[in-house]
């Protein structure tokens, strides 16, 4: 009998069916893999089909921005109803794609300076989004329902092969290309330069298919450049408080700080407020982290042994390549960093995360959403939730999971720190503590499933405000859970709303615990426990290695 | 507590060995004007004055704090500082020391803010006149902008450090004027380099650079202080403003623009000065830089 | 501007005659000025602030406040231009540690 055969290799002739058609379409402009920065159009016109699934490089700081442009200007009558797969929507030209009706769905991770355009879009019935991911989950549905057909990605330089080299900023794009690579996807990418001699090979040229030349250099967002100037003496407090209370209580060693001020007070506490603890070499020592500015002096101090990252950071490249020792860097000399393999790190090798976050409820569930914006989360649901898979032990994970099951006949396991640090006012007397997050009233405005949260309450170990640390995981029940959470919430109407019976009580037992009870003198919280007060600072502190980007210097 | 930049105006008079406040924040003479814009006041308009001891020498002495409306100077403000001028006059301490941290006059407060400043110029002068010299600081994050900008060049001497600005227009102001091709005033390294200490002490504008701390500070004072007294001593050089002194002075602003009139930025003006690597001058401590400057700078 | 009135009886503590200072009327900055006064043995605090509507907080804070120190034939007088309450107790514990010649 003749049964339909069944086609087992699509996917490798459709390939090759765009392949032909970039060929027919730029002809003679095609050098090897190279075609000159003129034809983009044509090559994406030819090889991309309506409702493809396409990741570009939107990464949190590395972007493909001259494919982006390339892609916005597109004829939305040839292509259309793309399927936008990226880390983060960063520029313009992201939502343009939309706007235009080039693209229709998306899946991201992270959308903060487009946050409300990506709101507005998605009301207007332009932008469907599929889903909010974490970058480790978007990354892994690449391998699994989500295969990218085309990827736009961004890199140092490309050899006459198409050979890569990512350098420092090589952030997602390996993951990116091998999911595209090896599903029989097409890969463009775009260079700073095409070299004879490839300072290392970052991606294999037999993954690569297309190579151009951009006229400008790709952006890079200088996102984890703090000035030390703007911490308050507030910032210093809480910092203080997280480094005795918290770092040295559990001698966290194996750490990642989350992105802001707050974190950056700590760093540069380290050399000066815990270096008088005595605690160089006890605590902080093996980061995953981005080259952080402000953790110079610290590192110069000698606190740090070791940091991972999922990017490089602006103006820190030579510093970094004079570091070895400290940073990932490669045999030539330059560093790599990689998304996800930091990622992947950052949720089981260490033993702590630290940020900041803009609201949290009385369960301890922490978000950042807001109303009129659709922003996601980033990186901080992986490095902020417990690693329920993990199996080796540190002191701090038996600690903290000790105190998590003392007095109940739970089976002993470890537990990650997760530190939710925040002001009990932001600015504008907007409290930080509420009884029912914006994130509920984002969710129907937006249509979303459930209520978008970055951090659930029963991952969250530890909450520092300037009140004081409240620790969740010595909490036996909801209302000592909610009370030692209003018992930090200082002045607010949740804190106001104490039960203060019940939070004298927290205190005596430990749960909560006021700078006083750490042994902080308040007084000693000024600006000058800072390890560097300015951006000069820190420029001096790297023996004039760091190079900040303009937009810090006053010099 | 020793950054200067970072210290408040109270703080700053720690540069002092003692401090004697007149009309100080407890008897509460605040801004008339501003209850009317429904803006906050301060107890002391945003001026501390008084006498004070520095080392050897007795001085009366204004800090300006440059939190409270960008340091800008009031009705109140102004009185105070003229009243403190003309104390001085009649009891004839060694020195005015003034620690200028200000956006120039205090809009808010419209002409009476206006007729402060030119009060303020006016008994400058007269205190001069009067053989008191005045010692300017200058080392806020605000710098000492508008009509002050020009109270401070009315001084005998200007002590400012790197992170310290003088200038009349600010550099916004500049740029809704003249546009931004002109005078970009989001590019801080050119503010900086336009405005800031470095370029000042080569163009002549002051005498004076020193670390961003309080102690640099007081020690550049009480040298300054000594340096005019010896002069005056030996050669009866004179404290107050003379003919002879405004002609070479005019003499030297003629020179200077027909020399660098033209030149676009600072670095090129360095570089036409003789200045070596003037791409490097920003990152140079106060130590090397006045070494690099002093062979080139003006005003000498 | 908002101005806001309270007055605690039943301290104990005095303080030095000289008036003390601390503080800036600068953006999420406040100024305390305290100073002793004969006051039947109460403290008075008087607030001009920028930032209106926040009475129940202000009431909070100087009441926590008040427990702290427990001030006698005191007056304090604030000017503040939106500052947050943790900014608050801070300046006025650091006014009363003036007071006390305490201060770092």
């Amino acid at each position: 009998m003749n049964a339909p055969t069944r086609v087992w290799d699509s996917l490798q002739r459709n390939r090759a069916e765009r392949l032909a058609r970039a060929q027919t379409a730029l002809g003679g402009d095609l050098a090897g893999k190279a075609l000159p920065a003129a034809r983009i159009a044509d090559l994406l016109h030819a090889v991309l089909e309506c409702g493809d699934r396409v990741c570009i490089e939107g990464n949190n700081q590395k972007q493909a921005d001259f494919l982006a442009g390339a892609l916005s200007r597109l004829d939305a009558a040839r292509i259309n109803n793309l399927h936008m797969l990226q880390s983060v929507l960063a520029l313009p030209e992201h939502l343009d794609v939309f706007e235009r009706g080039v693209a229709s769905k998306l899946d991201f991770s992270f959308s903060g300076p487009q946050a409300g355009r990506v709101a507005r879009l998605a009301s207007a019935g332009k932008l469907n989004i599929g889903a909010i991911h974490t970058y480790l989950e978007l990354f892994g549905r690449y391998f699994i329902d989500l295969p990218p057909r085309v990827s736009l990605v961004a890199a140092e330089a490309a050899d006459r092969k198409g050979n890569i080299y990512t350098g420092p900023n090589t952030e997602d794009t390996p993951v990116i290309v091998e999911a595209t690579s090896f599903k029989n996807g097409i890969v463009i990418v775009q260079v700073n330069q095409i070299m004879d001699q490839l300072p290392r090979i970052d991606i294999p040229g037999d993954w690569v298919d297309f190579v151009v030349e951009s006229p400008t250099p790709y952006y890079i967002e200088p996102l984890f450049t703090r000035d030390p100037a703007l911490i308050s003496e507030i910032q210093v407090l809480m910092a203080m408080m997280a480094i005795k209370g918290i770092y040295a209580e559990y001698e966290i060693q194996r750490l990642n700080h989350g992105i802001g001020f707050d974190t950056a007070a700590i760093e540069l506490l380290l050399p000066t407020y815990a270096e008088s603890l005595g605690l160089r070499g006890k605590i902080g020592t093996n980061w995953a982290l981005n080259p952080h500015p402000a953790l110079i002096p610290a590192i110069e101090a000698g606190f740090v042994e070791s940091i991972h990252s999922f990017g490089s950071e602006l103006g820190m490249e030579n510093y970094i390549r004079a570091r070895p020792d400290v940073f990932a860097v490669g045999p030539d000399g330059s560093m790599r960093s990689n998304r996800a393999y930091c990622q992947a790190a950052g949720h089981y090798a260490c033993d702590m995360f630290i940020g900041s976050t803009l609201q949290i409820d009385l369960q301890g569930n922490s978000s950042t959403a807001t109303l009129g914006r659709i922003a996601g989360f980033g990186g901080a649901p992986n490095m902020g939730a417990d690693a329920r898979g993990r199996r080796h032990a540190s002191p701090a994970w038996l600690k903290a999971g000790r105190q998590a099951r003392a007095g109940t006949s739970a089976i002993p396991r470890g537990q990650k720190l997760v530190v939710q640090m925040v002001e009990t006012f932001r600015e504008h007397m907007q409290p930080a503590f509420v009884e029912k997050l914006d994130a509920w009233e984002l969710a129907e405005q937006a249509k979303m499933a459930i209520p978008p949260v970055m951090i659930y309450g029963d991952d969250v170990t530890h909450i520092l405000t300037e009140e004081g640390i409240a620790n969740l995981l010595l909490c036996r029940t909801a209302e000592e859970r909610e009370q030692a959470i209003r018992g930090v919430a200082g002045y607010t109407p949740v804190g106001l709303a104490r039960d203060k019976r019940m939070v004298e009580n927290l205190r005596d037992r430990g749960i909560i615990q006021r700078a006083e009870d750490l042994g902080i003198d308040k007084r000693l919280a000024t600006r000058d426990l800072l390890a560097a007060k300015n951006m000069k600072d820190l420029v001096r502190a790297s023996g004039g290695l760091y190079d900040p980007p303009k937009r810090f210097r006053n010099w | 507590m020793s950054s200067y930049l970072e210290a408040n105006a109270r703080e700053r008079l720690a540069l002092f060995d003692s401090f004697e406040e007149f009309v100080g924040p407890a008897q509460r003479v605040v801004s008339p004007h501003l209850a009317q814009l429904n803006a906050p006041v301060s107890f002391d308009d945003g001026v501390v004055v008084g006498r004070a001891r520095l080392g050897d020498y007795a001085v009366f002495a204004a800090a300006q704090e440059g939190g409270f409306m960008g340091g800008a100077v009031g009705e109140v403000h102004g009185a105070k500082l003229v009243g403190m001028l003309r104390r001085a006059v009649a009891e004839k301490p060694d020195a005015v020391v003034l620690l200028l941290e200000t956006g120039g006059v205090r809009l808010h407060e419209a002409n009476a803010g206006l007729i402060a400043v030119s009060e303020v110029m006016r008994a400058v002068l007269d205190a001069r006149d009067a053989g008191i010299p005045v010692i300017v600081l200058i080392g806020g994050a605000n710098g000492a902008f508008g009509g002050m900008g020009i109270v401070a060049r009315c001084a005998n001497t200007l002590i400012i450090s790197e992170e310290g600005r003088l200038a009349m227009s600010g550099p916004e102001v500049i740029e809704t004027a003249n546009g931004v091709e002109e005078f970009d005033s989001r590019d801080r390294a050119l503010v900086w380099r336009t405005t800031g200490g470095k370029h000042r002490y080569l163009m002549g504008d002051v005498q004076r650079i020193v670390d961003d701390s309080v102690p640099a500070f007081r020690a550049a004072a009480i040298e300054a202080i000594a340096a005019i007294a010896a002069a005056r001593d030996a050669q009866n050089g004179a404290v107050g403003l003379t003919l002879e002194a405004m002609e070479a002075e005019q003499a030297m602003l003629e020179q200077r623009i027909a020399r660098f009139g033209a030149l676009p930025d600072p670095l090129d003006v360095w570089a036409a000065m003789g200045v070596g690597k003037p791409a490097e001058v920003p990152m140079l401590d106060v130590a090397a830089f006045t070494a690099a400057a002093n062979p080139h700078r003006q005003g000498v | 501007m908002e101005t806001l009135n309270y007055r605690f009886e039943q301290g104990s503590r005095k303080l030095a005659a000289e008036p003390k200072i601390v503080g800036v009327v600068s953006s999420g900055n406040l100024e305390v000025l305290i100073e002793s006064a004969t006051l039947d043995g109460a403290c008075e605090i008087v607030i001009q602030t920028a930032a209106a509507g926040f009475g129940p907080i202000w009431q909070a804070v100087m009441h926590d406040f008040q427990q702290r120190w427990q001030l006698s034939d005191t007056r304090i007088a604030i000017n503040d231009m939106g500052a947050t309450p943790a900014v608050v107790s801070l300046r006025l514990d650091q006014a009363v540690e003036t007071m006390l010649g305490g201060a770092s």
